[in-house]
């Protein structure tokens, strides 16, 4: 009934055939909020792939004419000098001008003065991923030597643009990374608390307790502040994420050890024993499919908290630290009140978090409605 | 002379859904009388609890009263005599203050679970106290002194003592009385019973049913009582009507119904409850042909604790002995029944024998079909699969006893699989199997969720028969099924046993099947056999009390045979009265 009410509209042939995966998928469907989610995550994890090749310029080139340049508009349509009308992306360019009394720097439009934007251009050399030498760029400049800033430009004229994309590599990934490091974690330490129960089980489960009880910024405040300064980029990065996963498994455990206690008493699976199954293929065969939906789930619904919690460290800077480019790396330039009169366009950043979180939000809820597709009233 | 109380016309429950509409309740038009009850009979599905949910107004959402006329003759009961009135309740707004008066007030309903319906945070008497005062404008005082007088009117040991006690104190038939109290609390003149004994064992269930006539006459209530059980019917119905497929197929008096039924599907209701009256005739033609062999399992004092802690931070060690010193014999090709109610040890026992449970104490003594003879009592698990390709087990629950996820082909096929069939001559295996327990072999390819409970249960056999075992140990298997379905069921496990000479311990509450389907039955009695024997010669003649009390109390299914003044309550000397909480 609960299975035939979340898959409404097939034909009952398809509804027999169909596998756990193919029902959950159904059922996952039916949540819009999920799928828009799950649309704009995976667009961030594409971003985050090929940041190189989708960023106009390169993130570090600074300007000294480009400090705290505002945002352009993007225009389609421009009078060539011949009177007539074109059509072809560009902006207009503005030049600084400081005030000789206040010393106040201020961009004025200059009319005359258009940059072209074209599509796969050759720009600024660069490397995707490190490794393979590219010269072409998703959009850039017509003319090499010229730049365009669609989000405004930061405190050295680095484009904003190019740097909260390079920014979504390193945080979208510290969530990939910190889960999955929770989630060798979670699921060992829950597996064994939930199949050997008894002493293994409270003694586990009491550590899960502790930690949860502890407060989790000052550790973490604690914890990376002890880093030694001069380690490298890379591996204060991991050193970071460690330090995020050590909370964010315990609730994973949680997860995994409840499944386990519910399903080890299920008939089907006292059947598997019954039916000579080892050990290894009771878990690995009858009980794991049947936890991992509820664990990608989960897991899901972790990597906001990572997100966040990385964001917060570098804010206060004791994350990462530049030249690692990451959206809380990015922030930190918008911490004091000048920079919110003098250049707002250096919260972009946030708003790019703000997305991504409600987006793995929509995605994990949707996940987790979905996860069991035998359950009695699922269909709400 | 009777009086008509409600009279239900023409009515029509819907419950939209995405593909269509579902009709529950399709014009269905019925009468109740006060002081009388009326059995609505029915299989799970017929719409039987959706019509009484209707007269409330409490059909589960999005299910609705699509049109018809519910009538409660308010004038003609005791409450306001004389003055003419008339409500149509399927007119009234569910969820308005007439409505609400009307509940519990006018009419009242029982329901099948009554740990779910009572609420857990409150004292029993408190309940009651609420369900009067919402009604009755009396002082806390009077209305708890009321409760208490319910109780004692509902039999219930100590009255005052129990109003005082939380819902998990009582034992499930206390609950249902107390259930019973709350409803009769504000002298409704119809009480809805839905199922109110299934959940129930047959001892308690006899005592329920005598306390509702009981109540039934001392209060000129019509009484609307839902059942599926014919035994029960026969028991206690002035009318009768069966409901099929949200339609009322046929209507009568008890004996009318019993004796001449004239639907083509009344017939079949009862003729699957006739065979269940008396012992397979197919089965005595087997064991004619060929009788039971050699020993293969020989229970020896088995013995089974649970250990829990209690008092103060756990210092306390406590015992719970589920299955105390059982002996047991079962020899190649025959069927034992173990009966016994609810927390007899009878699971436990057979999972004991089984293995999947260790015994704490005892031995189980099984014969391979080589000859040789171990102990499966003090052996782990590894060394146990050697014994479980011949001794299968059948599960109670057809839903969790399949993994959702895997394949009907799969599941049937896993034993296989595990002993190193694979490809081809495993699907072949397969679809034999399938074929064997009345399956297409196409089934192979979906998932459980494709199949009702009755295939369910067939695919949970030919998973059990598919290593060629010696021995299957069924939990209940049939419990979970509607009647009809039951016999099938019973009848698949004859035809396999006369095929591949199996061995049944088949475990039960339900003594019909066991007279259908066993050759020996063993009584059990808080983790005792009382008494073992040929069936029939058990159900004749039983020589335990315990046993007598437990034959008396099955309803029969003919109005002509009303048992219950015949019946035997068993008192254990030794322990308090069965009915009494712990």
């Amino acid at each position: 009934m609960a299975v035939a009410d979340a898959t409404s509209g097939k034909d009952e042939q398809e509804l027999q055939l169909a596998s756990q995966w193919r029902l959950m998928w159904w059922a996952f469907r039916r949540h819009k909020l999920a799928v828009v989610g799950g649309t704009i995550v995976l667009l961030f994890y594409f971003i985050a792939l090929f940041c190189e090749f989708l960023s106009p310029f390169d993130p570090e080139s600074t300007g000294a004419r480009d400090v705290y340049h505002p945002p352009q508009m993007l225009r389609l349509i421009y009078e060539k000098e011949d009177g007539g009308w074109g059509f072809g992306p560009h902006v207009r360019a503005m030049t600084q001008k400081r005030d000789p009394f206040t010393l106040e720097t201020t961009f004025e439009p200059d009319p005359g003065n258009l940059i072209f934007i074209s599509f796969l251009a050759k720009g600024t050399p660069y490397k995707l991923w490190g490794i393979i030498p590219l010269e072409r760029r998703l959009f850039t400049a017509s003319k090499v030597g010229e730049k365009f800033f669609l989000l405004g430009a930061d405190r050295l004229g680095r484009d904003m643009l190019s740097r909260i994309l390079y920014g979504a590599r390193v945080s979208m990934t510290i969530g990939l990374v910190g889960v999955a490091i929770s989630l060798t974690l979670g699921i060992t330490l829950g597996g064994v608390s939930g199949y050997f129960g008894g002493r293994v089980d409270a003694i586990i489960q009491r550590l899960v307790e502790l930690i949860l009880a502890l407060p989790t910024i000052p550790i973490w405040l604690g914890l990376s502040a002890s880093l030694p300064q001069d380690w490298s980029p890379l591996t204060r990065y991991f050193a970071i994420t460690a330090i995020l996963s050590l909370v964010g498994w315990t609730e994973l455990a949680r997860v995994v050890r409840g499944r386990f206690l519910a399903l080890r008493t299920e008939d089907f699976v006292v059947a598997a024993r019954l039916d000579g199954a080892s050990r290894a293929r009771v878990i690995g065969r009858h009980m794991a499919p049947a936890m991992a939906s509820h664990i990608i789930a989960s897991v899901t619904l972790a990597i906001p908290l990572m997100i966040i919690a990385e964001t917060s460290l570098s804010f206060l800077g004791l994350g990462l630290q530049p030249p690692l480019i990451s959206w809380g790396v990015l922030l930190r330039e918008a911490q004091n009140v000048q920079s919110i009169a003098q250049a707002p366009w250096l919260f972009i950043p946030g708003i790019a978090v703000v997305v991504a979180v409600l987006s793995l939000n929509f995605l994990g809820d949707g996940m987790r409605d979905a996860a069991d597709p035998y359950a009695q009233g699922q269909s709400a | 002379m009777s009086t008509t109380v409600l009279e239900i016309e023409n009515l029509v429950t819907e419950f939209p859904m995405r593909r269509g509409i579902f009709r529950a309740v399709d014009d269905v038009s019925l009468t109740l009388e006060a002081g009388k009850t009326l059995c609505v009979v029915g299989e799970s599905g017929s719409g039987k609890s959706v019509t009484a949910r209707s007269v409330l107004q409490i059909v589960d959402p999005p299910g609705r009263i699509v049109s018809g006329r519910i009538l409660l003759h308010r004038h003609r009961t005791k409450r306001t005599r004389g003055e003419e009135e008339t409500i149509d309740l399927a007119g009234l707004p569910p969820r308005g203050d007439f409505m609400r008066a009307i509940r519990g007030r006018d009419v009242a309903m029982i329901f099948q679970e009554p740990m779910s319906a009572l609420s857990p945070v409150h004292t029993i008497g408190s309940q009651i106290v609420e369900a009067i005062r919402l009604h009755e404008t009396v002082s806390k005082k009077a209305a708890w002194v009321r409760a208490v007088e319910l109780l004692s009117q509902v039999e219930i040991p100590q009255p005052e003592v129990a109003a005082r006690r939380y819902t998990f104190e009582y034992s499930g038939g206390m609950r249902q009385r107390a259930m019973i109290a709350m409803a009769i609390a504000c002298n409704p003149s119809v009480l809805i019973a839905d199922e109110p004994t299934t959940a129930l064992d047959v001892t308690i269930q006899a005592e329920i049913l005598e306390l509702l006539k009981k109540l039934q006459a001392e209060n000129d209530m019509a009484m609307m009582f839902i059942t599926h059980d014919m035994g029960v019917v026969a028991e206690i119905a002035d009318h009768v009507v069966v409901m099929h497929n949200g339609k009322l197929v046929e209507r009568g008096a008890p004996i009318e119904i019993f004796e001449r039924p004239k639907e083509p599907y009344t017939q079949r209701l009862l003729a699957a409850v006739k065979a269940l009256d008396g012992p397979s005739q197919r089965r005595l033609a087997m064991r004619a042909a060929r009788a039971a062999g050699e020993p293969v399992l020989d229970v020896d004092s088995l013995k089974k604790s649970f250990y829990f802690t209690g008092g103060f931070l756990g210092l306390k060690k406590n015992e719970f002995i589920a299955v105390d010193g059982v002996s047991l014999q079962l020899r190649a090709g025959e069927t034992l029944g173990i009966v016994g109610e609810s927390g007899s040890g009878k699971t436990t026992l057979g999972r004991c024998i089984e293995g999947v449970q260790r015994p704490t104490d005892g031995k189980v003594l099984f014969t391979n079909r080589d000859g040789d003879v171990t102990d499966l009592a003090p052996l782990k698990e590894a060394q146990l699969r050697a014994a479980w390709r011949e001794i299968r087990m059948i599960f109670q629950d057809p839903y969790s006893s399949l993994n959702p996820r895997m394949t009907v082909g799969q599941i049937v096929g896993e034993p296989l699989y595990l002993t190193g069939a694979k490809g081809a001559p495993l699907r072949r295996r397969v679809a034999e199997l399938l074929e064997l327990v009345g399956l297409p072999a196409s089934a192979a390819e979906r998932y459980p969720h494709a199949f009702s409970g009755g295939q369910r249960q067939r695919i949970g056999i030919a998973r059990a028969i598919a290593p060629e075992p010696r021995v299957i140990i069924a939990d209940e298997a049939t419990s979970a099924l509607d009647v009809s379905l039951r016999i099938q069921i019973l009848d698949l496990l004859l035809d396999l046993q006369e095929r591949m000479e199996l061995a049944f311990i088949f475990i039960s509450h339900d003594i019909a099947v066991i007279r259908y389907f066993c050759d020996r039955i063993a009584v059990m009695h808080r983790g005792k056999i009382l008494e073992t024997g040929e069936t029939e010669a058990v159900c004749e003649n039983p020589s335990h009390e315990y046993t007598r009390s437990l034959l008396s109390a099955v309803p029969v299914p003919d109005p002509r045979q009303r048992g219950m003044a015949g019946r035997f309550r068993y008192v254990e000397a030794t322990a308090p009265a069965a009915s009494v909480a712990p």
